[in-house]
């Protein structure tokens, strides 16, 4: 019976409508199905469940709509990147915003849901609703935009949505093109929902109900998930690829073997090492990942790093270069050796230190430690691809200023809880990058009194201030870049972090083309297609 | 057969406060991790009130009492639970999984055995031979080879240069459909659906994997056989056996192996509980949808429901296991469940 079956699939009769197809491999390669493998585990098609990790962002992207997108540039590194100064329209057709700021007006598109029944503005409200109330991520994301409650959002007619905010804010659309405030079919979801689950959480975690790209047809937890086209999508050009399979595949050196051989197309997110090997024989793109930098973070709340001295010295004996070649193979952008004069907004921005231990010497002497003094350097095993390497240099640097570090590992889960929850680490690395690409959002995370990323416990009362009121401030306002420019000033001063390198987001392609690299460090198929094309 | 049947009726009661000290220890345990799990869920946007809304949601800002009596009821229900980061229930993830772990394991312990028993038998037989010495070889580089470096060493050479092997892909390639679901075991899912072709697909699948494990197994298996063989072999019985003009094969097979067989099973039983943990880096080069990467995964970010999941159905399998080794005890040796024993 299922060898009929099987002829049957092969004829191609069954291509669009059967949710177990599997391709020939042959037909891989012919243009209509794309093979992705990356190691990251995909464990919800429900972006606003808790516990969903990053790699399922990619479905919310790929699945869903938004209403509005970023547009498309060069990117450093060669191939495409996301473009956050320009936005453009995916589910909404066009957007008005009142002249006090207050009041976004969307007119949505003639779309349908992937069940064919139209997409409305009841549905889009229906959404918003319920990433603001899950709790969680969604919820906190939203807020970053000024999204907070229900009542902001309201549905006037089938085609006019309206978001009212609270503050005017250069964050709020942007806010509404990251994965988070996907468009979901309401009522599709709500004949799912039940009295103990009002969202429709179980349901929505098992399928995609959108208006996107792609739905998902098949979804085996922890190997692999096949998207198929949706034909009728509006929110931009329809996709090459009519069927796109993304299989978990753990080990580097198996992926490789795989993109190599060209069994698969894009191997998603591979290490530092294997691209900078690979990119001899393929395409390899490695974007350096916007706003998001690899720190060395000084505890500030602890005895040796009160003083800015010490953290001056050691900014100055960090051997910036070899973590670079060490850690990163070269992937990604440097962060030192940058002018002492800060003269724009750019950011990341490379800092003024480099590699200078007579410099760090004369601040070692003028600190209160002239001596030296012993201090623990902590880093996550989970990231010890990168810590581990930088963290044995930084151990031998530091020495030659008096510094004696000892290492620890700290494992998985305790060490978020230990170097980000806690704040208890008093040297560390850590890495953050936020999703809305301004300076101000940055220091918003990691600079600001308790924010979750400000890891090494950073104070300063004219950081606070000039974070608080730049961050929802337009960018064109005449105040705008001198106080950025202050904040940098302040922050490369008092030096609570030091910036190392930024990293970079590395992709093997062999066989596709079309590759753009996203903020949220997934793979965006919609934009793929077979090389040749 | 009324000793033996008390006896097999005394070894699984024994399992029952086994089992339950299993529930304690793994409960306790997985709370002793160092790791917080509502941190680690929140995502990576966490602010300390949606740190909090997830420690309610999971239930965790309750006292370990009452979290360990929700468990039990839990259990009694049939139910292991949720894990937050696969988003799955436990007991279908288990479903899923532990086939695909043991169908691997006991493929490449069957192929081991195949190679191993045969060999270590030659080289007692003929000990100082070649066949000896190759016992000898085979045994030092089976211990000496780590199994993800033998796997990442036959994907090298049998995919990646050869082209011979299929791609280390999981258990089936994309040409194929999974066979509908009964046990769980491909092959024989497969067979009993009378699919041939993803039978034999199955099968390709399962050789690189199966090897570079049975390379691994198979030293302990051979050294016990031929330790046991030596000693049988020099024991008063045989010595009796032979003087009494029996056929050799007689004495070989019929006393000695038969003797030998006992200590060859408990090591057995020995290597497939250490197989099934060191498969987790196999699974890995192999992207093979197991039971150890899916383990390992869930203690890295205190997935306590999947962990103590994990656990149980460990411990569960091992009581079997030892049970069922006890039962091939007693086909093998007639004393079993006797006074005499």
């Amino acid at each position: 019976m299922s060898t009929t079956r099987r002829t049957f699939l092969k004829t191609g009769a069954a291509i669009t409508a059967m949710p177990f197809i599997h391709a020939l491999p042959a037909a891989a390669g012919s243009g209509d199905t794309l093979v992705a493998v990356t190691a990251q585990t995909i464990n919800s098609l429900d972006l606003h469940r808790t516990g969903t990790n990053r790699a399922s962002y990619a479905v919310a992207i790929n699945c869903y709509d938004r209403l509005v997108t970023f547009g498309t540039k060069e990117a450093p590194g060669g191939g495409l990147s996301y473009d956050y100064a320009t936005l453009e329209p995916e589910l909404a057709e066009s957007w008005t915003i009142s002249d006090d700021g207050m009041v976004i007006t969307f007119t949505l598109k003639d779309a349908t849901f992937q069940d064919g029944s139209p997409v409305t503005a009841e549905d889009v409200k229906w959404s918003f609703d319920r990433a603001v109330t899950v709790g969680g991520f969604p919820t906190v994301q939203m807020k970053a935009g000024g999204l907070e409650r229900p009542d902001q959002f309201e549905a006037v007619d089938a085609k006019t949505f309206v978001v009212k905010l609270d503050r005017p804010s250069k964050l709020s659309l942007p806010d509404l093109a990251v994965p988070v405030p996907f468009i979901i079919n309401a009522t599709l979801a709500k004949a799912n929902a039940t009295a103990d689950d009002p969202w429709a959480m179980e349901y929505l975690h098992k399928n995609t109900i959108g208006s996107g790209a792609y739905k998902v047809t098949r979804w085996d937890a922890g190997q692999q998930l096949v998207y198929e086209r949706n034909e009728s999508w509006v929110g931009g050009p329809v996709p090459s690829y009519a069927r796109v399979i993304m299989r978990e595949v753990p080990s580097a050196a198996t992926q490789r073997a795989l993109v190599e051989r060209g069994d698969v197309q894009v191997a998603f997110d591979i290490p530092d090492k294997d691209a900078a090997e690979l990119a001899d024989k393929l395409t390899v793109y490695s974007t350096p990942v916007e706003n998001c930098i690899h720190t060395l973070c000084l505890n500030t709340i602890f005895e040796p790093f009160r003083d800015t001295n010490v953290r001056k010295a050691i900014a100055a004996v960090v051997p910036y270069e070899a973590i670079f070649q060490a850690a990163a193979y070269g992937r990604g952008a440097p962060l030192w050796g940058g002018p002492a004069e800060i003269t724009d907004t750019a950011w990341p921005r490379k800092s003024p230190y480099a590699t200078d231990p007579a410099t760090a010497q004369e601040f070692v002497a003028a600190s209160a430690y002239p001596d030296g003094f012993e201090t623990t350097l902590s880093i996550a095993t989970d990231l010890a691809s990168w810590m581990e390497p930088a963290a044995l240099l930084i151990q031998e640097a530091v020495a030659k200023i008096g510094i004696t570090v000892e290492l620890e590992k700290i494992p998985g889960a305790n060490w978020r809880t230990a170097s980000l929850v806690e704040k208890r680490l008093p040297m560390h690395l850590e890495n953050f990058g936020g999703w809305l690409n301004t300076p101000d959002y940055y220091f918003f995370w990691a600079y600001q009194k308790d924010h979750l990323f400000n890891s090494s416990n950073y104070f300063n009362e004219e950081v606070e201030a000039l974070t608080n009121e730049t961050l929802h401030m337009a960018m064109d306002d005449p105040e705008y870049a001198p106080k950025i420019k202050r904040m940098f000033e302040i922050a490369f001063e008092d030096l609570p972090r030091i910036p190392l390198y930024q990293p970079a987001l590395n992709v093997a392609v062999n066989g596709a083309s079309g590759y753009e690299f996203w903020f949220h460090r997934q793979l965006d198929i919609r934009s793929l297609s077979p090389a040749s094309a | 057969m009324g000793a033996r049947g008390t006896a097999i009726g005394l070894r699984i009661a024994q399992a029952i406060p086994v089992l339950f000290g299993v529930i304690v220890i793994s409960f306790l345990l997985t709370r002793a991790l160092p790791g917080d799990p509502a941190a680690q869920f929140a995502g990576a946007m966490a602010t300390p009130e949606s740190i909090e809304q997830v420690r309610t949601s999971l239930g965790l800002d309750k006292p370990l009492v009452q979290q360990f009596g929700l468990y039990l009821g839990q259990l009694a229900r049939g139910d292991l639970g949720q894990s937050v980061s696969t988003g799955q229930p436990v007991v279908s993830e288990l479903a899923s999984r532990l086939p695909a772990s043991l169908e691997l394991t006991l493929f490449a312990l069957i192929l081991s055995c195949a190679v191993a028993i045969p060999l270590g038998v030659l080289a007692a037989t003929r000990p100082g031979s070649w066949v000896d010495q190759l016992c000898r070889l085979l045994v030092t580089a089976g211990v000496s080879l780590p199994t993800f470096f033998t796997g990442i060493m036959l994907v090298y050479v049998f995919y990646y240069l050869l082209g011979i092997a299929p791609s280390p892909l999981g258990r089936l390639d994309f040409i194929y459909l999974d066979p509908p679901h009964v046990t769980g075991f491909f092959l024989i899912d497969a067979a009993l659906a009378g699919d041939w072709e993803t039978w034999f697909g199955a099968l390709r699948q399962l050789i690189l994997p199966g090897v570079t494990l049975a390379l691994f197994t198979l030293a302990p298996i051979a050294r016990m056989t031929r330790a046991a063989m030596l000693s049988a072999l020099s024991a008063d019985y045989v010595r009796t056996a032979r003087a009494a003009g029996l056929a050799p094969r007689k004495v070989l097979y019929g006393y000695a192996f038969r003797n030998a067989l006992l200590p060859v099973v408990t090591t057995l039983g020995m290597v497939f509980s250490f197989v099934l943990g060191a498969n987790v880096l196999v699974e890995k080069v192999f992207a093979w949808p197991g039971i150890g990467s899916y383990a390992v995964e869930a203690l890295v970010v205190s997935d306590y429901a999947a962990v103590q999941g994990f656990v149980l159905s460990m411990a569960l399998l091992f009581v079997l296991l030892n049970l069922l080794i006890d039962l091939a005890y007693s086909v093998i040796d007639p004393r079993f469940g006797t006074s005499a024993k």
